[in-house]
């Protein structure tokens, strides 16, 4: 049966081989060949010699999540033999590099073994250790152009656009992609029948990564000062912020227009966040989860004397240092109400890079219009995978909201100014940058304090600023981006309520539940706190499966926590083990739940 | 707690700076500190700092931590931006600040608690990063609000109220400052007023990060006979080794003191700082020499005080970093954005 544009393939290599050129470049070839396409990293905590693999999924449909059989593997680390050769499905394919004859763990009776000589050819023809290396890499893309139909021109001109100015090496390249294709052509049958063919589906899209996609919301959305400590898998945001910074904020003369701060830890990053923006810039920080578990006495701070900062968690897989290269949605609580004392959080949760990069911008807004720290959860999937999203585009009418921030001249006609007053009745106070105006002047105090900012043990005036804070936030359930929500084709009371990277699973999984007749309405939430929306969907369901990527089904919690709507009303579905979430996942755990309600 | 009363009036006879203000426009709220505290002689001395460089008050952003020296932001100018935040951790704040708005004047008011235990991260990074900041280390050896423990600045054999001796050596800020590369340290006391007001007001001319470790001793807890925190103890042991005078910028300098002892040293803004040594050996530019001398004199039971070391020459945080002279708050937004044509054309870069 051909399978055309609707297949999976995996590489497995080690760690720091440049196998991530030669995936790039399948990736981009099978994009610019209009093809849908995903592409899943899954690399250790390494630096070199690990094993690491490369997912590839070309879906027609333009499903993107992860799939766990994939039909061709390509096994170049003996390491990882055994593994590597379970994960294939029945009646598929693997190449191995038969230099050496094939290995005992990788056989097995139901697949059909492809050889091709990829150390012998590229040590035949290449010198120098290095070189050979990367070259059998190089070497595998182009056995993989003939076995699954590559448009070998798209790959010649992705070669010359990548090393167009260094020739030599852009010979190297395409010889070893030819030394791969041709091989491959003279002793197989090619293509295979899974293969490619030519679409137009990817012509208005990128493929991006989420950190940075949300690296650019940052400089579009005008942040000026970003300050950091390093930790997978957030650390390529900051990298990707400095990166279009050093090209679109430097004056004529040189000068930068932005600050960027290597803090000395967790704590600092996020205290030079709060100051900045105390200062009256557009500041933030990203990290990952142990990084928030750090942040949490600053993080109380911000919210208690209300002064904005936005918060990257590109969360991994926890407790603990947990799994650093391994993703998870495991700090959603941990981020609604972060910090010691009564406190929560404006939280946003994208799905996609697009998401990323567009809620980048929506936090800054947030967060000095409620004058409050905001949290951006992505997850490593979102944050370090290559996604096929639609183009960015750019309002550019946007202006920042920077919130109720007096002037200097506001000020010197004001009769007083008191930080903490809910003058407008909406609970957020009016707030004063230190250096404007002598009558603006205040002390900002994480001790209790009063309306006026004066200190205060006194339960009245003490408990009148905790208030409002509540109510402040609260209101801002009405800003945060709306839940997307799909209606099955048919009614139904049944939905499926989930957050973040568990998207691309959830709609595949919905389309095939409805083949099988398993209707369900869906619900992705998209901000915390959760708005009437959010309620009334799940009211409107006699049962809500609540998917996610975490142990202890956060979400579910959260969502009665923060609604009241009764957890029996909701099944949990969760995956936690850090892969990616597959549409299986889903289906199984959705159909598992209904066949022990009946 | 003292109780200062203070006239609402000013009396018309009050002497005025350049900006018209009297020292009195300078003060904040009534400390809260226990009568005779260092600190507040320390408040005094930076009220009597502001008022003579002619500093607006509200272009000061007063930063501290927690704890008794913490406090005292909230006693001396009431007309500037205070920042009371977590304990130890002003050095980030006063950071970022800094980044976000290079053209405010920073003083950090930190305690030996705040800086030199649970704080002694983020003051040696700042230090290294070089932040333009005046901060201020008023240091009584002893944990005041929570009742008399030793903070890491007790001197190894000091007693404590209770009678325990000390068995651990003690951090000395002023050294740690100097090994991390500060470019501007300082030791004075709270008690030597003439000694402490040029120090402060070379360090707020300082571009970068100034140092100054005041020993400011608790009346309550770390004033007794066998404490090395006390009055009685820095009166005997404190030994001026350099003499600071601040001269404003296009005051003439004239030569009062004995060529060779005196050392005039220009500040960015124009102004000198005139160093007089009073030991004859000691070099306050030489970084390695000083801390040299420091240890000696430590050896032989001497706390030397004044303007310990130097360096003019040195850049600071925003130098560093490349910023624009501009503060980035006083960016305009256009001037950030690079709009949806070089969007569209970066795309290019992920097809």
């Amino acid at each position: 049966m051909d399978r055309v544009n609707d297949f999976a393939f995996k590489i497995a290599t080690a760690n720091g081989t440049g196998s991530a050129s030669a995936n790039g470049l399948i990736m981009q070839a099978i994009f610019r060949m209009g093809v849908p396409v995903t592409g899943k990293n899954v690399f250790p905590s390494n630096i070199q010699g690990l094993p690491t693999w490369y997912e590839i999924r070309v879906n027609k449909n333009g499903y993107t999540a992860r799939t766990a059989q994939f039909d061709l593997m390509v096994a170049l680390n003996a390491a990882t033999y055994a593994k590597d050769v379970a994960e294939v499905r029945s009646g598929g394919w693997l190449l191995y590099d038969s230099s050496w004859p094939l290995d005992e763990r990788l056989k097995r009776p139901d697949v059909t073994y492809v050889g091709v000589p990829l150390a012998e050819m590229c040590n035949a023809s290449f010198k120098g250790v290095r070189e050979r290396i990367l070259m059998k890499n190089i070497a595998y893309a182009g056995a993989l152009a003939a076995l699954l139909d590559f448009d070998t021109e798209i790959m010649r001109a992705l070669l010359k656009e990548k090393f167009g100015r260094k020739p030599a090496l852009m010979d190297s390249n395409q010889k070893a992609i030819d030394l791969g294709f041709n091989y491959a052509k003279a002793n197989f049958d090619c293509p295979l029948p899974i293969r490619l063919e030519k679409l137009d589906k990817t012509k208005d899209a990128i493929l991006i990564d989420g950190n940075t996609a949300a690296a650019l919301g940052c400089v579009y959305a005008g942040a000026t000062v970003g300050a950091w400590y390093p930790i997978t898998p957030s650390t390529s945001l900051m990298d990707a912020f400095s990166g279009f910074c050093q090209k679109y904020r430097r004056t004529a003369d040189g000068k930068n227009r932005f600050a960027f701060i290597q803090a000395e830890d967790e704590l600092a990053a996020i205290g030079m966040v709060i100051g900045a923006g105390w200062a009256g810039a557009r500041a933030f920080t990203s990290t990952s989860g142990p990084g928030i578990s750090l942040m949490n006495e600053f993080i109380g701070l911000s919210y208690y004397t209300e002064i904005p900062a936005v918060i990257f968690d590109v969360q991994r897989a926890g407790p603990s240092t947990g799994m650093p290269t391994r993703t998870q949605q495991g700090d959603i609580m941990m981020c609604a109400y972060a910090s010691h004392g009564d406190t929560r959080h404006i939280c946003l949760y994208p799905s996609d890079p697009r998401e990323a990069f567009e809620f980048a911008v929506k936090a800054f807004d947030l967060a000095e219009r409620f004058q409050t720290p905001v949290f951006v959860l992505s997850d490593l999937d979102i944050g370090m995978n290559d996604w096929m999203v639609p183009r960015l585009e750019w309002d550019d009418s946007y202006r920042p909201d920077r919130g109720k921030v007096l002037s200097a001249e506001e000020l010197d006609s004001a009769k007083s100014f008191s930080r903490y007053l809910d003058v407008d009745g909406d609970g957020i106070p009016y707030r004063s940058l230190p250096g404007v105006h002598p009558k603006g002047a205040y002390f900002t105090r994480g001790s209790g304090h009063t309306k006026h900012a004066t200190y205060t043990e006194d339960d009245v005036e003490y408990t009148e600023v905790l208030d409002r804070i509540d109510r402040k936030v609260q209101r801002a359930a009405r800003f945060v981006p709306a839940p997307v929500v799909r209606k099955a084709a048919a009614a139904t009371k049944m939905g499926i309520v989930s957050v973040g990277g568990c998207h691309a699973a959830c709609m595949e999984a919905l389309d095939q539940l409805a083949k099988e007749g398993v209707a369900l309405d869906y619900m992705r939430v998209r901000g915390f706190p959760f708005g009437d929306d959010v309620r009334k969907f799940l009211e409107s369901h006699d049962i809500n499966f609540v998917v996610e990527q975490n142990r202890d089904g956060q979400l579910r919690n959260l969502l009665t926590l923060d609604t009241g709507f009764p957890i029996d009303r909701m099944e949990s579905v969760r995956y936690y083990g850090g892969f990616p979430l597959s549409a299986n996942h889903v289906v199984d755990g959705v159909k598992a739940k209904l066949e022990k309600a009946a | 707690m003292t109780f200062i009363p203070k006239p609402k009036v000013h009396h018309p006879a009050l002497q005025k700076n350049a900006l018209g203000l009297t020292r009195r426009d300078y003060e904040g709220a009534i400390t809260t500190l226990c009568a005779g505290c260092g600190h507040d002689s320390v408040t005094a001395a930076v009220v009597q700092a502001f008022w003579d460089l002619s500093i607006a008050p509200h272009r000061v952003a007063k930063m501290s931590g927690i704890g008794c020296s913490s406090k005292t932001p909230a006693y001396f100018l009431r007309d500037a931006h205070g920042f009371n935040g977590v304990h130890g951790r002003m050095p980030a704040l006063a950071t970022g600040a800094n980044a976000a708005n290079g053209d405010i004047i920073y003083i950090g008011i930190s305690g030996d608690g705040d800086s030199l235990s649970i704080g002694i991260g983020q003051m040696s990074h700042a230090i290294r990063r070089n932040v333009n900041l005046l901060y201020i280390l008023e240091n009584n050896g002893v944990y005041g609000l929570t009742k008399g423990q030793f903070s890491a600045a007790a001197d190894k054999g000091s007693m404590s109220k209770k009678g325990e001796a000390n068995p651990m050596e003690a951090i000395d800020g002023a050294l740690l400052a100097l090994t991390l590369g500060a470019s501007f340290v300082a030791r004075s006391f709270s008690g030597d007023k003439a000694q402490l007001v040029p120090i402060l007001k070379a360090g707020l001319t300082h571009k970068g990060f100034a140092f100054v470790d005041v020993i400011s001793p608790c009346v309550t807890f770390n004033d007794h006979e066998g404490s090395t925190k006390s009055y009685a103890y820095t009166r005997e042991h404190n030994v001026e080794i350099v003499q600071a005078d601040f001269v404003p910028p296009a005051a003439a300098i004239t030569a009062e003191y004995d060529a060779g002892t005196v050392r005039n040293v220009m500040m960015h803004d124009g102004s000198w700082v005139r160093l007089r040594k009073v030991a004859e050996d000691y070099d306050p530019t030489d970084r390695d020499r000083a801390y040299a001398y420091i240890r000696d004199a430590q050896s032989k039971g001497e706390i030397v005080t004044g303007l310990l070391y130097i360096d003019e020459g040195s850049q600071d945080m925003h130098g560093h970093a490349g910023t624009t002279a501009e503060p980035l708050t006083a960016l305009p937004y256009e001037s950030l954005c690079p709009g949806n044509n070089e969007l569209q054309k970066l795309q290019q870069r992920f097809r």
